[in-house]
């Protein structure tokens, strides 16, 4: 149990430029119920393991770096998955807003209901994690179902607010041109899409499997080389505006 | 549109043609501009020549153990050395501190013990004339030591002062090179000859000592005159154009360093200076844009072939020969004009057309207000090279009170022609914590230095007990090192004095006397852990503090976090409040900065274990940084906090020095361009003073250490100003890779 006014966190990153538009504040969330297969932070999975704070701590630290966002940084809740502290989010995404602060949330979708579309009303740009556009796939990858993150991207394009697609690349698991293609044509006429950043998967959360003393099943799985991700990058150029390799 | 040759224009008039005063012919004269980077030019064929030559000497010097030749005939002043050249058909501006270039000249006034021991090192001998000579003539360090006392001695060989510059030139003075362009050497001697005239009315110490020291002024302009004519070069005149401009201000800059070795000596704010010469020159249609970029590389090769002659022991201090040719650019007017020029942008522009460079030191005055596309051109050479330093524009220009100021060594801000500033080195702040908590005995042999200091009582450290004999241990250092810069600054005027410099400041100018401070962040640390956590001190068998445990977490610095932030601050604040307590010499006014250079190496080296848990030995971080490791809420949280060190507490500069991989700028360049731009911009928002920017990677950085031979030009800032790689010793090497990357996956 999370004391009001409290997000658990599991750490903090302020100088983030790989998570929404400009210098940002990212705050990982701790708690996540995916369990993908090449999850580079596993030790944000327990919902009750990294520390708690204070949200008026955490605006207090976004203004602080307020003078670094300049036109275009702001506040990102990465994870984990944010979306299992939804009210507590909300509460602070709210003040970030009143503090001139924009906001983006790092969501992998697990979850729509009134409070995340709350959440989402007060999320500036919404960085959704497309882990496969096929369920069985999705399954294998993550341990759950991709339903729940199509209902989220729908919910949103309703909305008409800002949405970055992500993809994580792993060879032999998420880069089966056909799916490539399938993606790209469920989400080609979605207006609220402004950018797909594609995710080279890489081995660096490697360590922390072992520390947490779990089987890592990608030990022969290489990170994608760069004419993989020319390709794959062609593929969604078909159907997005922006893509870009992260 | 065709350029048409035409006369050029005449200056726009104003102060400046009744009194020596460039600051006005600026104002006057400047034009601002707020394009991009796009009208840049490449080398010319003769650039590229010329540098291949330079190159290849280089190679020659890091062949031959890092340094070239000596003359070890020849006491070096303005005129004591024939001609050089590089390749005299190509050059566009000449001039040579010795008559070969990397060449290297004694300058013996500063300790000839010293000069003498840096010529043995190398294999050879000081020629007896020259030696004889110092039989009869006394130099500064010989007459340092005269005046030292005791305690002075014992506080500088156990480590709490260092770097003094007791026994070689001090530096930092910052003549007004672009004088001698404007005026030319005859209207500055009449003008020198009518000050020393009005020094009159009852004759004091000062007033007599003026006199005399105008007198040698006027010689120096002398002298600079007749070094320009074995140039075959009229210096007597003001330039006429462009190449005479950049030819005039070097000259008066190479008369500065062949007279002194000064640790640090800048070339100031040249650049808005010439370019008013070159922009009326392009208008008038008597050079190209590429005639201009030349002219500006030429100039800058000359910079970057400056050298000095020191000994190793000099080196292990200041890693990688360097020589602080520091050149400020950009930055605003007061009335709100930028003062960025296309000139700005062609010096930035020498890192491509001559490669990375640690020289001349390339010094960005950083105001919110800048052009964006000057702002962009910067964040992308940074990137590119590496080779940049930043500094705030908007709080010196209000601070300080002018715009026309050059950066002196590292940071310290210097009005140009109206002040001089009077180098002090640091003392190891660490140390003097040291001696708090050992009842005023040096932490490894147990020398005591301090009286009164009163034993510490109980298993862990008490907060209170350890801040009282702090405080006091502080205010014992700051009436010693006072002592100390007090016999220094007299003696170096009597025998080392900066003829040539002076000869283009004003008579009898302000002066600042520049402190300093090394360790801040281990000292926030390790009074935070006594504070948050509980520390408990081992003592060896004397009772001396040989390693400390920690139980507990504690605040670290550099998290953005008041708890441990703010005990920087206030032992920032107290111990200058300690310096300024003492009367100066010259009635100088007290500055002070919080800086190591690249002797951070040095300083772990010299100094025991400390609370916050660093084992005896171990580096500090450099400058005001936060130590390695320690900042784990990634760069802006760690600028943050050094962001709020009080500028008036340091004004000497508070350096900062931050090392990136390119991708943690961004996932391309044109986000990396931004994102450097609004981290300058925040940064500098936050009231931050100084930031060094590295972009490099840590791949790039072990095969450079592995096989130096592969990247003779790889320039990474540490500290205050850029150095090269490959000129640094194994162990500065090793030190800048483990040094806080700040990368983000």
């Amino acid at each position: 149990m999370v004391a009001a006014h409290h997000l658990r966190i599991h750490s903090i990153e302020s100088f983030g430029t790989h998570d929404g538009p400009g210098i940002r504040l990212v705050i990982f969330a701790q708690g996540c119920q995916f369990r993908c297969l090449y999850c580079a932070n596993p030790d944000t999975w327990d919902p009750h393991g990294g520390r708690e704070m204070h949200i008026d701590e955490i605006v207090q630290l976004a203004i602080s770096q307020q003078p670094f966002f300049g036109k275009r940084g702001g506040v990102t809740i990465s994870g984990g998955e944010p979306t299992l502290q939804r009210v507590v989010l909300l509460e602070l995404f709210q003040q970030l807003h009143a503090a001139g602060i924009n906001t983006a949330l790092d969501s992998n979708g697990r979850l729509l209901n009134d409070e995340v579309k709350d959440l989402l009303a007060e999320t500036d740009y919404l960085l959704l994690d497309v882990k496969h556009i096929n369920d069985d796939w999705h399954k294998q990858l993550t341990g759950v179902s991709n339903e729940s993150v199509l209902q989220v991207a729908a919910y949103r394009e309703q909305t008409g607010k800002e949405m970055w697609l992500r993809y994580v690349l792993v060879p032999g698991w998420s880069d089966q041109p056909e799916y490539l293609h399938q993606l790209g044509r469920h989400f080609a006429h979605y207006k609220s899409i402004k950018k797909l950043e594609i995710q080279p998967y890489h081995r660096l959360g490697v360590h922390k499997w072992e520390v947490l003393n779990m089987p890592y099943q990608l030990n022969d799985v290489p990170p994608p080389t760069q004419t993989q991700l020319n390709e794959v990058a062609t593929i969604f150029r078909q159907y997005f505006t922006e893509v870009v390799i992260n | 549109m065709d350029a048409i040759i035409s006369t050029p224009a005449p200056f726009a008039t104003g102060r400046w043609q009744q009194h020596i005063d460039v600051r006005d012919f600026i104002q006057q004269n400047l034009t601002p501009y707020t394009g991009d980077a796009s009208f840049l030019e490449g080398p010319t064929k003769a650039t590229q020549q010329l540098w291949q030559l330079c190159l290849d000497a280089l190679k020659a010097e890091r062949d031959n153990g890092g340094c070239l030749s000596i003359d070890t005939d020849t006491i070096s002043t303005i005129t004591s050395h024939a001609p050089g050249y590089i390749n005299r058909d190509l050059e566009k501006i000449v001039g040579l501190q010795t008559n070969q270039l990397l060449r290297r000249a004694m300058k013996p006034f500063g300790g000839f013990r010293v000069v003498d021991g840096a010529v043995k090192e190398k294999g050879q001998q000081v020629a007896q004339h020259v030696r004889e000579v110092f039989e009869y003539v006394k130099d500064h360090n010989s007459a340092v030591f005269q005046a030292y006392d005791p305690e002075i001695l014992a506080f500088r060989s156990k480590g709490v002062l260092t770097g003094l510059p007791d026994n070689y030139a001090r530096g930092r003075i910052i003549g007004d090179y672009r004088r001698l362009a404007l005026y030319g050497a005859n209207a500055l001697i009449a003008a020198k000859k009518a000050d020393k005239l009005a020094i009159d009315g009852e004759l004091t110490e000062h007033t007599i000592r003026l006199r005399e020291e105008v007198s040698m002024q006027i010689k120096a302009l002398e002298d600079i005159k007749a070094m320009g004519a074995m140039y075959g070069l009229d210096l007597s005149r003001p330039a006429q154009n462009a190449q005479e401009a950049v030819q005039w201000v070097y000259m008066a800059y190479l008369a500065a360093v062949k007279e002194q070795d000064g640790a640090a000596m800048s070339l100031g704010n040249a650049s808005a200076f010439l370019d008013i010469y070159i922009e009326r020159d392009l208008q008038a249609g008597l050079i190209t844009e590429a005639e201009a970029q030349e002219l500006v590389d030429h100039f800058v090769m000359k910079l970057r072939m400056i050298r000095h002659l020191r000994p190793g022991a000099y080196d292990d201090i200041f890693g990688g020969d360097p020589t602080w040719v520091t050149e400020a650019i950009g930055g605003q007017l007061a009335d709100g004009r930028t003062k960025v020029t296309k000139t700005a942008f062609r010096f930035l522009q020498t890192l491509y057309n001559l490669g990375a460079s640690p020289e001349p030191n390339l010094t960005v005055l950083w105001s919110n207000q800048l052009p964006e596309g000057f702002k962009a051109f910067c964040a992308q050479v940074s990137i590119d090279t590496s080779s940049i330093q930043y500094e705030n524009d908007d709080m010196m220009r209000e601070c300080r009170g002018t715009d026309d100021y050059g950066i002196a060594c590292c940071v310290s801000h210097q009005e140009i022609g109206k002040r001089i500033q009077f180098f002090g080195a640091r003392t190891n702040l660490v140390k003097t914590l040291l001696l708090a908590l050992n009842e005023g005995r040096e932490e490894k042999e147990g020398t005591t230095l301090l009286k009164g200091i009163a034993p510490l009582e109980g298993e862990y450290l008490d907060y209170d007990a350890v801040m009282a004999n702090f405080k006091k241990s502080m205010d014992e250092v700051a009436r010693v090192y006072t002592k100390a810069m007090n016999i220094i600054h007299y003696m170096h005027d009597k025998y080392y004095y900066e003829k040539a410099q002076l000869a283009l400041i004003d008579t009898d100018p302000g002066i600042d006397i520049a402190y300093g401070a090394a360790g801040i962040s281990i000292i926030a640390d390790s009074l935070s852990a006594i504070k948050h956590a509980k520390v408990k001190a081992i003592r060896n068998e004397a009772g001396l503090t040989e390693g400390f445990e920690v139980t507990g977490e504690y605040p670290m610095f550099g998290n953005d976090d008041d708890r441990v932030d703010q005990i920087a601050c206030e032992i920032t604040d107290y111990f200058f409040a300690a310096l300024r307590s003492h009367k100066t010499y010259k009635n100088a006014t007290h500055t002070m900065s919080l800086l190591t250079i690249t002797s951070n190496v040095m300083y772990g080296k010299m100094t025991g274990a400390t609370p916050d848990g660093r084992l005896a030995g171990e580096p500090f971080a450099p400058g005001a940084n936060p130590m390695h490791g320690r900042d784990v809420n990634g760069a802006i949280a760690s600028l943050n906090s050094v962001a709020k060190f009080d500028y008036n507490s340091a004004m000497d500069g508070i350096s900062n020095t931050m090392s990136l991989v390119p991708k943690s700028l961004g996932h391309n360049k044109a986000a990396q361009v931004e994102n450097l731009t609004d981290l300058l911009d925040g940064y500098f928002a936050k009231k931050g003073f100084h930031l060094n920017v590295n972009v490099l990677d840590r791949d790039m950085l072990m095969d450079a250490y592995e096989h130096p031979e592969k990247y003779p030009q790889l320039t990474i800032r540490v500290s205050g100003y850029a150095v090269n790689f490959s000129r640094l010793s194994k162990n500065h090497q090793l030190e800048v890779i483990t040094r806080t990357f700040h990368e983000n996956m």
